[in-house]
């Protein structure tokens, strides 16, 4: 063929449409933000009855986990995050999503290499890298500590 | 090097059924399937049971119209998108039929119609089966991520069609024939992109036109259309700029992955894709065309992305592979 592997890389970049950031952007503000305030309201309630601020701030958490998974598990989830994108999964409830997803589907294949196996290929990473750099940061802020008093 | 094999005698497509899932019933070609499920479980406890029953129930539906029982199928050709193609064989488990189990990726529907194609033609079978299924949940689940996470598609990606297709093919009958059938080679050229099909087959597709064109001496002109399986609106448009810079206008050029789905109404991105999308586009419009008379001569060719979820993780470039078939309407209508 006269076309060769590097200018059909150009010719794809200029014939595949980016998606539209604006708008993207938009529905990821919104539903994110709208998530998030949520999580505010959560947390005022939970103030309101009383509880200390840390569990306050722990049951708006635990409220927000359970209800992305009752979402996930009716299929919302996914039809809210096709719009949203970024704003349903940067909240905590996207991390809750990720995990119960492959939970659900992956029941069919049993309990132990089913939902055990597979519930975190998405959000093992997170987890991993995660606990790494919370590792790696507690180390710098040891080592930095005498500096700083 | 010999790349088109002219058959030596045609090969009738007597009969041919499609059956299809929900989204797809809901699209433009949605009353001319043979059945139609509002639950694309089909009444199964796991979406591999499902596609395994659409299957069955589109092999089912092909002899009924021909009215012959299993035992009188010659040999079925056929595959799927899953793992070890177990859609098929599973199928096939409870057919009880002679089996070539075959994997073309989505290039599946037109392989198997083509290696069959030689059987029949050559007079080594009385008759034989060719056909192809996919379903959107799992081929989602196996090449992407589970169905109810939450992500969003890029404006590149394609739609999995839940669709099983399958031809009757015999060496004597009525029908459209097939005349000319071309098997392509596994083509690359570096597309790392596995939400961007459709840019990594057309060069594939292209490919095999251009050695069809080439060798069989035949422009686009002799022909009424020229259908290509799954390259989406993104991979017919590079299929028409590679083949104009060969100098070749594909002016007559139809892609099966935007004719079943109201692309922009049904929200498929850039279009369709899968084994079962180009199969159930030829038993539903192609095939009915021809009949009709509307359509004398077409090209169909489905197109193949060879990836694999473990190459594609392994930061692999995605080969694929292109079949055609040169398809020509009953005498009588020419």
């Amino acid at each position: 063929m006269k076309t060769g592997k590097q200018e059909y890389n150009k010719m794809i970049e200029k014939a595949s449409p980016n998606s539209s950031l604006i708008q993207n952007c938009i529905w990821a503000f919104v539903v994110g933000g709208s998530i998030c305030m949520l999580g505010e309201a959560l947390y005022n309630f939970y103030r309101n009855m009383n509880f200390v601020l840390s569990d306050a701030r722990l049951l708006s958490s635990v409220t927000l986990v359970g209800l992305s998974a009752l979402f996930t598990a009716k299929g919302w989830y996914g039809k809210i995050a096709k719009r949203a994108g970024a704003g349903t999964l940067v909240p905590i409830t996207g991390f809750a999503n990720a995990v119960v997803s492959p939970a659900l589907e992956f029941n069919a294949e049993g309990f132990v290499t089913g939902v055990g196996a597979k519930m975190f290929i998405i959000a093992g990473p997170v987890i991993v890298y995660g606990v790494l750099a919370s590792v790696v940061y507690g180390l710098v802020l040891f080592y930095i500590m005498p500096f700083l008093r | 090097m010999k790349r088109v094999i002219t058959l030596p005698n045609p090969v009738y497509i007597t009969a041919y059924s499609s059956v299809c899932g929900k989204k797809e019933s809901e699209g433009p070609l949605g009353p001319y399937f043979d059945y139609t499920n509002r639950d694309d479980y089909y009444g199964q406890e796991t979406w591999e049971k499902a596609e395994t029953e659409m299957q069955k129930r589109s092999v089912s539906y092909l002899l009924e119209k021909k009215n012959i029982k299993r035992e009188d199928v010659n040999i079925a050709f056929g595959g799927d998108l899953c793992d070890q193609i177990t859609s098929t064989t599973f199928a096939q488990r409870d057919l009880g039929m002679p089996f070539v189990g075959l994997y073309g990726a989505c290039s599946t529907m037109s392989e198997s119609m083509a290696v069959a194609s030689c059987f029949v033609g050559s007079g080594l079978l009385e008759n034989a089966i060719a056909g192809a299924s996919s379903h959107f949940c799992t081929a989602e689940r196996q090449f992407r991520t589970p169905l109810a996470y939450g992500g969003k598609r890029t404006p590149t990606a394609q739609w999995t069609v839940t669709g099983a297709a399958h031809v009757f093919l015999e060496k004597e009958g009525e029908g459209p024939c097939i005349t000319r059938v071309c098997f392509g080679p596994v083509v690359d050229f570096d597309i790392k992109d596995a939400n961007n099909m459709g840019a990594a087959m057309a060069p594939a597709a292209a490919r095999t036109l251009l050695d069809f064109f080439d060798e069989s001496k035949t422009k686009p002109e002799d022909y009424d259309a020229i259908f290509t399986g799954d390259l989406g609106s993104i991979g017919s448009n590079l299929l028409k700029q590679l083949m104009s810079r060969e100098g070749i206008e594909l002016y007559n050029h139809q892609d099966c992955g935007l004719l079943i789905f109201d692309r922009h109404g049904q929200n498929v991105q850039s279009g369709a894709s899968g084994c079962g999308c180009s199969g159930c586009v030829l038993s539903t419009y192609i095939l009915p065309k021809m009949k009709d008379g509307k359509l004398k001569r077409v090209l169909f060719m489905s197109t193949g992305a060879l990836l694999s979820p473990t190459t594609s993780m392994q930061k692999e470039s995605i080969p694929s592979i292109a079949h055609l078939v040169e398809i020509t309407a009953e005498r009588k209508l020419l």
